[in-house]
């Protein structure tokens, strides 16, 4: 005789029998793909190369140490010309970006159907590009030089800036936008007195995070030809100098370290 | 820092000698209220942009060139080329999927454990630091600069890339689940432990199920970041799209780098958009 009688309604499960089986089926779709994308990515693997990594692994760290430190001297003028291109490039983002980021929040754009649709397709082409990738297509156009990094970077930013800058816009309290207006100011005025007052803060905060983003893919910018300390990682790479690769690498680190310290004490100070 | 004697009064009439003058017009406060410090900042971006801008050489003869490619560039988008080189684009795309599929998958996987073991609430000390160490080496550097380590040690190709945003993927993934475990509502630990649940137990009951929903959608964000970023590895040879773009570009075909880039971004907002619909269904 059973100790325990079932309960006379179904017993309780977290998950019904089809929801299950879904999530099975999803699990194994999963492992599927995956084993196909990997049959893929692998098809013309020769594996010796990869054997022996451990080996070339050591080797290289070999070479890499210990770092050439003479050649310091030839990377200062590199390093101020990728604080350059990361400063400049988002200053000339931020001009591009504020109007963009007004005309596309909801509560700011003069037209919701033409023009918003217009600035939204801005931000998000400038997002789905990395930097390198705008910097490949400005130095075919421009040339090499610190002109391409500045204008790749900018324009990077401008999705970026754009975004959260709107999204800002579009978050800020309608009771002191309504109090400007309710005196008589013009639009301008309720832009100037209203609306600009509460999103400074999340501008500065914005601008500062993408100053310091800035700075990290300056760096590697001279790899495709603009500017910057990528240039001589470039040709040290290229020329398998890799105590100087290593020189640049610290160089690298240091310059984000400091970056960083700047951008969180402005902050702090600002915010 | 103003108080009312010190700002003149604009109007001057009415005011009685000797009695306190108060402002007839209000201004805002300043951004910052030293005023000797912000005249300084402003002097400061003053001389900086001078030296800054100086140190930008323009050709103009280059550019004046460059314009007339520019325009070259943006005939490419109006007619984008897909056909001639559409074998190297599909074997750029593949790799570039594949990669970004197999190495996320990989980097979750490996990234759970060392989020846990990141997260200060349950792991002991010296793994916690060795999991922090981990997690700060992978995010302070470049995946474009681990592309160059990777490229050096395994050899050119997609396997390169693979590890790179694999390794990448570890340093988000598990810096911000450690986070999110650091974060969880310690009471239904608690609950659990006073069951008599084991370790293991607290982690699957107790833990687990609080942080699914995020590191599910935190894991189909990273697929995202990790497709953009395999655009761009190719760059330093490991594999992808990238490369194909950098040839095209090096030979001067417009036309086939415009098709390369429309393909790329459409495929980054088709990605974004079904992410954002799974993260907004899950969370």
């Amino acid at each position: 005789m059973a100790i325990q009688q079932p309960p006379d309604g179904p017993i309780w499960r977290k998950r019904t029998t089809p929801q299950s089986l879904a999530l099975w089926f999803g699990w194994l779709l999963l492992v599927l793909l995956f084993i196909l994308a990997w049959e893929a990515m692998t098809r013309n693997q020769i594996w010796a190369f990869v054997w022996d990594a451990p080996e070339q692994a050591a080797d290289l760290f070999g070479r890499m140490v210990p770092p050439r430190w003479s050649y310091m001297d030839q990377l200062w003028v590199p390093l101020w010309d990728t604080i350059n291109i990361a400063t400049l490039g988002t200053l000339l983002a931020i001009v591009l970006a504020v109007p963009v980021a007004f005309l596309a929040a909801r509560n700011t754009t003069p037209s919701p159907l033409l023009v918003r649709p217009i600035a939204i397709f801005i931000i998000v082409a400038s997002r789905s590009v990395n930097a390198l990738i705008w910097a490949l297509l400005l130095v075919a156009i421009l040339g090499p030089g610190l002109l391409a990094g500045i204008i790749a970077i900018a324009l990077r930013s401008i999705g970026f800036i754009g975004k959260l800058l709107y999204e800002a816009i579009e978050e800020i309290d309608t009771r002191q936008v309504e109090a400007i207006r309710a005196t008589g100011a013009g639009p301008a005025q309720v832009l100037d007195f209203g609306i600009v007052p509460q999103i400074m803060p999340a501008f500065a905060g914005i601008t500062l995070f993408r100053w310091d983003i800035n700075i990290r893919e300056s760096t590697v910018l001279g790899l495709v030809g603009a500017g910057g300390i990528g240039l001589q990682l470039k040709s040290s790479v290229d020329s398998l100098a890799w105590p100087q690769v290593t020189l640049i690498f610290i160089a690298i680190l240091a310059t984000v370290i400091l970056s960083e310290w700047v951008s969180a004490r402005v902050r702090a100070a600002l915010i | 820092m103003s108080g009312p004697a010190v700002l003149p009064d604009p109007a001057g009439e009415g005011a009685t000698p000797g009695a306190v003058r108060y402002p007839s017009h209000w201004r805002r406060p300043p951004l910052i209220s030293d005023g000797r410090l912000r005249w300084a900042i402003y002097a400061g971006v003053l001389v900086y942009l001078v030296v800054g801008i100086g140190a930008v050489e323009v050709n103009w003869g280059r550019l004046s060139e460059g314009w007339e490619r520019g325009l070259r560039f943006l005939g490419g988008f109006v007619e984008p080329d897909f056909i001639s080189r559409w074998d190297d684009i599909r074997a750029g795309l593949i790799e570039s999927l594949t990669m970004t599929l197999t190495a996320t998958v990989v980097g979750v996987v490996i990234s759970i454990p060392v989020g846990i073991g990141a997260a200060r609430n349950i792991a002991p000390s010296p793994v916690y630091l060795a999991c922090r160490a981990l997690i700060a080496l992978s995010r302070s550097l470049q995946e474009i600069i681990v592309a160059i380590l990777f490229v050096a040690m395994v050899g050119f190709g997609p396997l390169a890339g693979f590890l790179t945003l694999a390794f990448a993927t570890i340093g988000f993934l598990a810096k911000l689940l450690a986070e999110d475990i650091e974060d969880i509502d310690a009471a239904q630990v608690e609950a659990i432990r006073a069951t008599g649940a084991g370790w293991w137990q607290v982690l699957d009951y107790g833990i687990r199920s609080q942080v699914t929903p995020r590191l599910i959608g935190l894991s189909l964000y990273r697929l995202d970041i990790n497709f953009r970023e395999s655009a761009v590895i190719g760059i330093v040879g490991a594999g992808g799209v990238g490369a194909t773009l950098n040839t095209a570009l090096d030979r001067y075909e417009y036309d086939s780098a415009a098709a390369i880039l429309i393909l790329i971004i459409a495929i980054v907002l088709v990605t974004e958009y079904v992410s954002g619909w799974v993260r907004a269904r899950v969370q």
